[in-house]
């Protein structure tokens, strides 16, 4: 099963190493990660998504705690929360596509932010179901380039306490 | 005006002598920190790098530095001093080799949860990624074989870096933990304040063990049948030797080690039970196999002990008392995890443990050690290894510390030699590492000067660190080595002769040193004993020399140890002969 994991990390050099290499050492995977700090500047946050069977996704998270620098680790798929990601996805927009463009940027609540006379490129958020169908959607009218982050997440209602 | 101008630059010189005077080196607060931690021994090698530092030990009298032969030395030097003391061991060397040659070391450690800290000099913070000569990133080489790791990059950070490393190498589950330190950071200078304490917002390990988990685990053993306990070097580790034997006496269970375990009860003690696993005793494995409780105690089920996991103590509730949460649930789903400090779990346990009714589990026990004892042809005409090591035991008994090197002499160390004190086996286990046992035991001996050390090696294993004899002679540590020589790396041929059919590759090892003519080329003494009769007195002899003695016992070529588990196959199955 897929788990989504928050990790508060010290936001020190080379602490985003040590948990690369502790998930490559240990033989886990990561499908997607991102970092970013939070409203204190010495905590980072990583959105880790990983999978596994209960049994490995309980050793990632105690083996994640093992490290000195990881300050608090949630499962968030333990409970319910939010996860959003973010695609900048370029395609092709001869005369004839560009009306289509504009309209599936409008129902997905994209952005236009680049255009030149060959190209569109827009700004998507939202949850993986969302980006992948916006993706199928394109691929007909020809996608030239696509950058994605990883996922972000947070559970729903009270804050987390980062220690 | 003219007067005043002199005072003014007068002062000003006086207020700047004053800041230097306050101000030392990085590699003075090196030396100033150890000494808060109060190191006496560094064992270590020179370089470029760290020239700062051996200027500052030159006359340095509180500490002593032991110059190893080769940086692999060094670091398990470092670690026999910490398994032999329980205080950390220190090592240091240079940047490049000299950090990459600790590797193994570092790795032996952390697979044992040994608290070291090791020191490795690194090029000029401005040169780092340069490739400079000798530059290695040894901070990302060693991540996953350190309990935690640094690289200093100001010198402002180093006396609270040195303090971390201590802290985290001797605290929780002990390990291994790195300092690199680039050359400018130890020349550069600031004030000198060590900390008095450590806050780390991640690591707070646990040491007192669940109260409701406890009294669970009180109710599983008033109800077990057949309770086993089996116990692992955590328990040497915490020092919980005396509380473990309280415990085993009062609720009057049979027990169990690990390899690294032996001597947390007295290897003569009537509930114990000799090893289990791969080369355990018959009768250790067949009550792990039919248990009905397993209390394992700073253990971590290693594929060594367990053997097949499907066929590991099948019919049995577990109860796992471990400082490590990461160990609980990692190789065996457990019924009862109790997280904390072997020492003040068993403490506790010890306020109200009762014995169950277990008297016709330990009948059966008893059966089988009488059916199944460890035993081995015993022989006239050539020298038995295991009569080798009855003899030395017999010799020196709890006057000694073992330490052993990786193969089929250290098996039979595990069944042949009792174990009686706390700390006197000095051991690779989870690593097993081949030419580990001799520095380690240079480190012992330094750290216990009054004990009889003896390595028994292989001759495979002695020759990966016999220049450690140099070190060995130059300090005086009369450290005895016990070469059980058969002219093979046995262990491999063991499992040639018994699963690849009798194909021995690349484990003859008819080309070798004369043993007697090498420790005698180093300034050792060497002895040499080719049948029975010569072995008692050429242990005798090795006791009596103050002096580092390697021994060459010329063994029977193609003895193998039994009893055996097969890979694959559970402990309940063994080849005993």
């Amino acid at each position: 099963m897929r788990h989504t994991i928050s990790v508060f990390v010290e936001n020190k050099f080379g602490v985003l190493a040590r948990i690369a290499s502790l998930f490559s050492a240990r033989g886990y995977n990561i499908d997607s990660l991102s970092v970013g700090e939070t409203t204190d500047p010495t905590i980072s946050r990583m959105t880790i998504v990983t999978q596994g069977d209960d049994q490995i996704i309980e050793q990632v998270i105690k083996q994640l705690r093992r490290l000195m620098e990881v300050i608090k680790v949630i499962d968030l798929t333990q409970s319910d929360f939010i996860a959003r990601e973010m695609v900048l996805i370029k395609v092709e927009a001869n005369q004839d596509h560009r009306a289509e463009i504009l309209r599936i940027a409008d129902i997905f609540r994209g952005k236009i932010i680049d255009v030149n006379p060959k190209t569109m490129t827009m700004e998507v958020t939202g949850d993986e179901g969302k980006i992948k169908a916006l993706i199928d959607l394109f691929k007909p009218i020809g996608i030239k380039e696509i950058a994605r982050t990883g996922k972000v997440s947070m559970a729903r209602g009270k804050q987390e306490k980062q220690q | 005006m003219k007067i005043f101008l002199f005072l003014h630059a007068l002062h000003g010189r006086k207020k700047n002598k004053e800041e230097s005077k306050l101000k030392i080196t990085g590699s003075e607060i090196f030396v100033r920190s150890l000494k808060e931690e109060k190191v006496k021994h560094i064992f270590g090698f020179p370089g470029a790098t760290i020239l700062g530092i051996y200027d500052q030990l030159y006359e340095e009298t509180e500490i002593q530095h032991l110059l190893v032969r080769h940086e692999q030395g060094a670091v398990h030097a470092a670690d026999g001093y910490a398994r032999a003391s329980g205080k950390p061991g220190v090592c240091l060397v240079t940047s490049g080799p000299g950090a990459t040659n600790i590797v193994t070391g570092l790795a032996t450690a952390f697979m044992d949860s040994i608290p070291l800290v090791a020191f490795t000099g690194q090029v000029p913070t401005s040169m780092i990624g340069n490739d400079a000569f000798q530059e290695a990133d040894i901070v990302g080489i060693t991540r996953s074989i350190t309990k935690h790791n640094y690289l200093v990059s100001h010198v402002k950070d180093l006396a609270k870096t040195i303090k971390e490393a201590f802290y985290i190498a001797t605290t929780g589950r002990p390990g291994p933990v790195l300092v690199d330190l680039p050359k400018d950071v130890l020349l550069d200078e600031t004030e000198f304040h060590y900390p008095a304490e450590v806050s780390i917002r991640g690591y707070k390990p646990n040491y007192i063990g669940h109260p409701k988990q406890i009294q669970s685990a009180l109710k599983l053993i008033a109800k077990a049948k057949r309770p086993i306990i089996y116990s692992g070097g955590g328990v040497i580790r915490s020092g919980a030797m005396a509380e473990l034997l309280t415990f085993v006496e009062k609720a009057k269970i049979p027990i169990t080690n690990t390899l690294l375990g032996l001597g947390g009860v007295p290897g003569d003690h009537p509930l114990f039970l000799g090893m289990l696993g791969m080369h355990g005793t018959k009768y250790a494995n067949l009550a792990v196999t039919q248990c009905d409780l397993l209390v394992a105690i700073g253990a971590r089920f290693d594929d060594r002990v367990t053997g097949k996991l499907e066929k590991f103590a099948p019919k049995a509730k577990y109860i796992h008392l471990d400082i490590d949460p990461a160990a609980i649930s990692k190789n065996v789903q457990v019924n009862l995890p109790i997280v904390g400090d072997a020492k003040l779990i068993l403490q506790k346990l010890n306020e109200a443990v009762s014995p169950g009714d277990y008297s016709a589990w330990i009948k059966q026990i008893e059966k089988w050690k009488k059916e199944f004892p460890l035993s081995y042809q015993k022989s006239d005409k050539v020298i038995k290894p295991q009569f080798v090591i009855e003899q030395i035991y017999e010799m020196v008994k709890d006057r000694a510390i073992i330490s052993t090197e990786v193969g089929q002499h250290q098996m039979w160390v595990a069944h042949y030699y009792k174990f009686n004190e706390k700390r006197t086996l000095i051991t690779s286990g989870g690593l097993g590492t081949m030419g580990y046992g001799f520095p380690a035991a240079i480190g012992a001996q330094t750290a216990c000067p009054d004990k009889i050390v003896f390595d028994i090696a292989g001759d495979g294993s002695f020759q990966m660190v016999s220049q450690e004899l140099a070190m060995a002679v130059q300090y005086q540590l009369p450290v005895k080595v016990a070469i059980l020589n058969n002219q093979y790396l046995g262990m491999v041929r063991q499992w040639q002769e018994l699963f690849m059919n009798k194909r021995y590759s690349g484990t003859p090892m008819e080309y070798a040193p004369d043993f007697v003519k090498l420790a005698e080329a180093y300034g050792a003494v060497g002895l040499r004993a080719t049948k029975p009769t010569e072995v008692k007195s050429v242990i005798k002899e090795a006791i009596s020399i103050n002096k580092p003695v390697v021994i060459d016992f010329r063994i029977a070529r193609e003895e193998n140890v039994f009893p055996m588990v097969p890979a694959g196959a559970g402990i309940g199955e063994m080849i005993l002969s």
